[in-house]
């Protein structure tokens, strides 16, 4: 399979947000800001690089019954050892992604993407498919996240627009989330995905 | 089947406890400096800290008393409130030894962004009317500062009275730490009937709560 294509599957025609629809609950949960969003999107990305790649390498040992719990815990595993080396050694980031962190954990995307390509696929190319779905799921994450913080609070990535009184306050609580999810899907299925 | 599993998790475990291992000591470290730079931020010159924990109103807060070649210089309190709209804000709040607000640093909240979150910015309406006062001295509500709309004299957060309430909450509960903290033993008794007051006025507090409208935060 042709390595570049891996990686645009998971940017485009497979993208975990727009047209999988895998990992909603970090989608609407932390997308109030642009900021927020990316972090998110970066520290799933990093995991299910190699979580992908890991499972991939052990995927003919481990028997058909127990690739579920076997998965689970090399993911939470590895959740863990990026949030402890984090923690140790780039506080700064870890205080501003540490609540996403244990999240990872219960992402249906990881998950996912161990059973449909990770226990089917070499090593190397589900290396790629981590990468691919992980910039799909930043990307949308952002987008989503700096839709949501320019209509709720005038402002992107932190910056004031100076426009905050006028913007309507509902785009980044919970109903504002839906709406712009809703509306995203749409064009993306509509215009970039064909 | 079972040894395949079995071989998984004491591998995954072990990698844990080796990585574990290896970073406790560093994440330690890092949360110290983080401490110590919260607290420069808050108090005037000092160059040791003695670290006392204190529960105020059912809360554990930590005061820290700074002093400079012996002399004190200022009290820090690490305090927090469980009334924020998106769970609990902790404050570190420094006085002066005249019991002056010295600053006031957020360590941790999770408001809404671009309401509650702007008390993190500099030059908010909150920090800009408590800083440099001491609470004794401005508008007091049974004996606790509180937002304009409950009868204080605190400028609200714009459309986030619910993330102000609960930063003046965690001021109060410092508040009472330091006098419980600058004033000694002596004083702890009478200091139990003015926190059993101030549970009393939180009650009362939080009735306007629920019926706020909900662009309220």
């Amino acid at each position: 399979m042709n390595k570049l294509k891996i990686v645009l599957n998971g940017i485009i025609r497979n993208n975990p947000t727009f047209v999988l629809v895998l990992g909603m609950c970090p989608t609407l949960g932390t997308t109030t800001s642009a900021a927020n969003g990316m972090g998110m999107g970066l520290a799933t990305m990093s995991v299910l690089i190699m979580s992908n790649f890991f499972i991939s390498l052990i995927k003919n040992i481990v028997p058909d019954k127990v690739r579920i719990p076997a998965f689970i815990v090399v993911i939470a595993s590895f959740v863990t050892v990026i949030q402890m080396l984090m923690q140790a050694f780039v506080p700064d980031l870890y205080a501003t992604l540490g609540v996403f962190i244990p999240l990872i954990v219960v992402n249906c995307i990881i998950l996912g993407r161990a059973e449909a390509f990770a226990s089917k696929n070499s090593p190397f190319d589900s290396l790629l498919d981590g990468l691919g779905i992980g910039l799909g799921f930043t990307l949308s994450l952002t987008t989503i996240g700096s839709v949501r913080e320019i209509l709720g609070s005038g402002a992107i990535f932190g910056y004031s627009l100076g426009i905050a009184d006028k913007m309507p306050l509902i785009f980044v609580l919970a109903p504002g989330a839906f709406m712009v999810l809703g509306y995203l899907m749409v064009l993306f299925n509509k215009f970039v995905k064909k | 089947m079972t040894a395949v599993l079995l071989g998984i998790t004491f591998v995954s475990s072990a990698v844990v406890g080796l990585v574990n291992m290896i970073t406790v000591e560093p994440i330690a470290q890092a949360q110290q400096a983080a401490k110590e730079a919260a607290l420069k931020e808050v108090l005037p010159e000092f160059d040791q800290t003695a670290k006392e924990d204190m529960l105020i109103d059912e809360l554990t807060t930590t005061v820290y008393t700074a002093s400079k070649e012996g002399e004190v210089s200022g009290y820090a309190v690490e305090t927090l409130s469980k009334n924020g709209f998106g769970g609990e804000v902790r404050l570190m709040v420094g006085f002066t030894t005249d019991g002056k607000i010295y600053n006031i640093n957020v360590l941790q909240q999770a408001e809404t962004p671009g309401l509650g979150t702007k008390m993190t910015e500099e030059g908010n309406n909150l920090i800009t009317s408590v800083k440099g006062f001491n609470p004794a001295e401005k508008k007091l509500v049974d004996g606790r500062l509180a937002v304009r709309k409950d009868g204080g004299d605190v400028d609200a957060l714009t459309a986030a009275t619910i993330s102000s309430r609960a930063y003046v909450d965690a001021v109060n509960r410092a508040w009472a730490a330091y006098k419980n903290a600058a004033q000694g033993a002596d004083l702890t008794a009478a200091m139990g009937a003015t926190s059993a007051d101030a549970v009393a006025a939180n009650d009362t507090a939080k009735e306007p709560v629920a019926q706020e409208g909900e662009k309220n935060e």
